[in-house]
């Protein structure tokens, strides 16, 4: 039977496993958006095309499943950019369809046309420009596989108005067309008895548990892994839940904003097993004094990582899961009693950032709201962050216990990801309570998703940790700024009537003692509420270490009460 | 310098996504020419790197990442043959040409233009014996100079996989039915 090149388009997703798309309509893109309705697809419509992307990528994020986004030619495909940076970053499989011009008016410089397929280069892990209906079918198979295969990441299919239009036979290929002629990287037993004898040599070793760990589903392996040597683990920021945040071995985060006891640990540490993680500039700090006292075995899916930030002695590349479990049978029970009771040392008065037991002083923090949150949602809702101070915070109070329950901008750092990503996953897991963590400036920046809640009846919750500033900016400009507050002061709408107007519901909260009850009526009402929570307005994410420094140089919290963000 | 011979399939855009991957990761490309391989479909490239060891193998690591890359032969430290074509126009007299005649002969480059004030030489080599000739024609007056940038190929059997040191993991053989991360 012969199909369009955009029902074919449709007939290769449904087979992918498509259910839901989100999108813009556009010139370029209308035959493919004709030919969606007779298929069983929902279609989000966003408020603007970035959203798409993000959405697509919380939708990946939450599930592990690709996401997809779709948008016009021009302006549509140029919209997405962000988006797909943002995935590339993390690693995050998505699909994005674009329309294009038709064939033959490519390169005159058409009414919105653009060279979509050259601006994402660099940030997709492939892309592809279709001008023939008969290789659309190839191409989605393939371009779902390229996704989500390897080290997952986005990838961008352009299909001129005429491909869409024109007809030919449909065949849905057997399989999708895997790249020739690669290496094979699999680790030797050479080089996993190289590992288990750095392993079982260590006295202070530390795993360090990335994205990866999510990504591969290695969650129960590296768990059984870590309790079976004795060995802590310390998360990356992407990596939080992938290893419970209750287990005893579970440390917490590392980097710029981690836990001072963790930078100490990883800077003493004689052995460090990195886990589906790349050692950004952010979680080392300084390289050329970065556990100096370490060996290092890094396992990770993306050979290029491997040597390329840090020198690594044993590098395994593979699926992380797998390679743990080659591992695990081969090495030794260990103990490693003396070095954790002497890292757990270093947690010091940390203890009291149980700010639960803290007296209410009549301010309210942006720790006691997620700390709350935290506590009334038992830990078991999927947080989705945007990116700043609040997002470190949410790192630091809200303990996560599940993979793919933290779903945060972490290598971009793109504001705005937070409301559109929130939607995707709540999208792609309906059951799950999802909570958007987003500062005032962030939301300001996508808050145009609300109509997209509204109209598709969305259930969310969107705590926005409102203090008047840029906060994170304005704390670099407070350390290394001489206070030089340039623009970071930032005015707001009234986010509780911003809200109403969107016919959503909406609540503020300036006191401690307010929190609870509006996070519990929050949770009680059936629909998206807002919460304008109106914080502290200069207060500091505690700890820090200035970019480029050694990861042990840290600004600590000034005094345990400022550490819990209580009065000074 | 670190030359590389790369495979990759011939569809549109491949150069774009190899010369980008340079650019993105800030290497700097000494050389590099394209061309059609014995295997319809499949383009050869020689790329000349301007980086060590190190760098050789995470340039090689992120061009496997490249789709459309086929395979990747750092061929700098195996026996090869490496040659480069030019061409010179010369300008000349009646005195000067037999000279230029003669270091044509010497350096076995071919005329294969002549006309009254000039002459086109075409020589082929390594970059260094192209180097020097054009040194030695400098005092005539070279025009014009074309050169086609680097072709490499291993000596001996067949094709050989990758080899050299590994960067991680061990590296011992291109098998073509294993694909990893792309």
């Amino acid at each position: 039977m012969k199909l369009t090149g955009a029902q074919i388009l449709w007939e290769s997703l449904v087979r992918e496993g498509v259910t839901c798309v989100f999108g813009y309509p556009g010139g370029a893109i209308l035959p493919a958006y004709d030919a969606m309705l007779d298929y069983p697809i929902r279609h989000v419509l966003v408020r603007h095309e970035q959203g798409a992307a993000h959405m697509a990528d919380g939708y990946a994020r939450a599930t592990g499943q690709v996401g997809v986004a779709i948008a016009t030619s021009g302006p549509g495909a140029t919209n997405l950019v962000t988006g797909i940076a943002t995935a590339m970053m993390d690693s995050s499989p998505i699909v994005c369809i674009t329309g294009q011009v038709g064939s033959k008016l490519i390169g005159s410089d058409a009414f919105q046309e653009c060279d979509i397929t050259g601006i994402t280069l660099p940030i997709t892990k492939h892309n592809y420009l279709l001008t023939q209906p008969e290789d659309v079918a190839a191409t989605v198979r393939e371009a779902f596989h390229v996704a989500r295969s390897g080290r997952p990441g986005p990838v961008l299919i352009d299909m001129t108005k005429d491909c869409q239009q024109k007809s030919c036979e449909f065949t849905w290929p057997e399989a999708a067309a895997a790249p020739a002629g690669r290496p094979n990287l699999a680790p030797k037993d050479a080089d996993l008895d190289a590992a288990i004898a750095l392993i079982q040599a260590a006295e202070r070793p530390l795993i360090l548990a990335g994205n990866g760990i999510i990504g591969a589903g290695a969650s129960e392996i590296v768990r059984r892994f870590a309790e079976h040597t004795d060995i802590p683990i310390a998360m990356t920021l992407l990596g939080i839940g992938g290893v419970p945040a209750s287990h005893p071995l579970n440390l917490g985060m590392m980097g710029m904003h981690g836990e001072a006891w963790v930078n100490q640990a990883i800077q003493e540490a004689d052995l460090l097993v990195a886990l589906g993680m790349r050692f950004d500039d952010r979680v080392t700090g300084n390289v050329k004094t970065y556990a100096l006292n370490a060996r290092k075995i890094h396992v990770e899916i993306d050979r290029s990582e491997i040597n390329k930030n840090i020198k690594v002695d044993v590098g395994l590349v593979g699926d992380v899961g797998q390679i743990v479990a080659a591992l695990l049978p081969r090495v030794a029970k260990g103990d490693h009693a003396i070095w954790r009771a002497h890292i757990d040392a270093g947690k010091g008065d940390a203890a009291v950032r149980d700010i639960k037991n803290l007296p209410d002083s009549g301010h309210l923090y942006a720790a006691h709201v997620i700390h709350d949150l935290w506590r009334e949602t038992d830990g078991k809702a999927v947080v989705v962050t945007d990116v700043g101070q609040h997002q470190m915070w949410e790192a630091q109070y809200y303990h996560h216990d599940q993979p793919r329950s933290l779903i945060t901008s972490g290598g971009l750092g793109t504001m705005g990801f937070a409301l559109p990503a929130a939607i995707g996953a709540k999208v792609a897991r309906p059951d799950a309570e999802v909570w958007v963590v987003v500062g005032d400036g962030g939301f300001q920046m996508t808050m145009c998703e609300l109509a997209t809640i509204a109209q598709e009846g969305i259930d969310i919750k969107v705590a926005i940790i409102n203090n008047g500033y840029l906060g994170m900016v304005r704390q670099w400009q407070e350390f290394f700024y001489e206070r030089r507050y340039a623009a970071t002061p930032l005015s707001s709408p009234d986010f509780v009537k911003l809200a109403e107007a969107f016919g959503l519901t909406a609540a503020r909260v300036a006191d401690r003692a307010s929190v609870i009850p509006a996070v519990q009526a929050a949770r009680a009402h059936k629909g998206t509420v807002v919460i304008d929570f109106r914080v502290e307005q200069e207060d500091t994410g505690y700890l820090m270490v200035p970019a480029g420094a050694d990861l042990d140089a840290m600004i600590r919290r000034p005094s345990v009460l400022a550490e819990t963000g209580a009065d000074q | 310098m670190i030359t590389f011979v790369v495979h990759v399939e011939n569809k549109p855009g491949v150069l774009t996504r190899v010369a980008s991957l340079f650019r993105r990761r800030a290497y700097n490309i000494e050389s590099l020419t394209v061309g059609h391989t014995e295997t319809a479909g499949v383009s050869r490239m020689t790329v000349v790197v301007d980086t060590n060891a190190e760098g050789a193998h995470h340039v090689e690591a992120h061009l496997y990442k490249l789709v459309n890359v086929l395979r990747v032969d750092n061929v700098t430290a195996r026996p090869n043959v490496i040659r480069e074509l030019a061409l010179i126009k010369v300008s000349t007299t009646a005195r000067t040409r037999p000279e230029i005649f003669q270091l044509a002969d010497v350096f076995r480059a071919r005329i294969i233009d002549v006309s009254n004030d000039s002459l086109v030489l075409e020589l082929t080599g390594g970059a260094a014996k192209l180097d020097r000739l054009r040194e030695v024609l400098e005092p005539y007056g070279v025009l014009e100079m074309a050169r086609t940038g680097l072709l490499a190929m291993a000596r001996g059997e067949g094709a050989a996989p990758t080899a050299g040191e590994p960067a991680a993991g061990r590296i011992d053989e291109a098998q073509p039915d294993i694909a990893y991360s792309v």
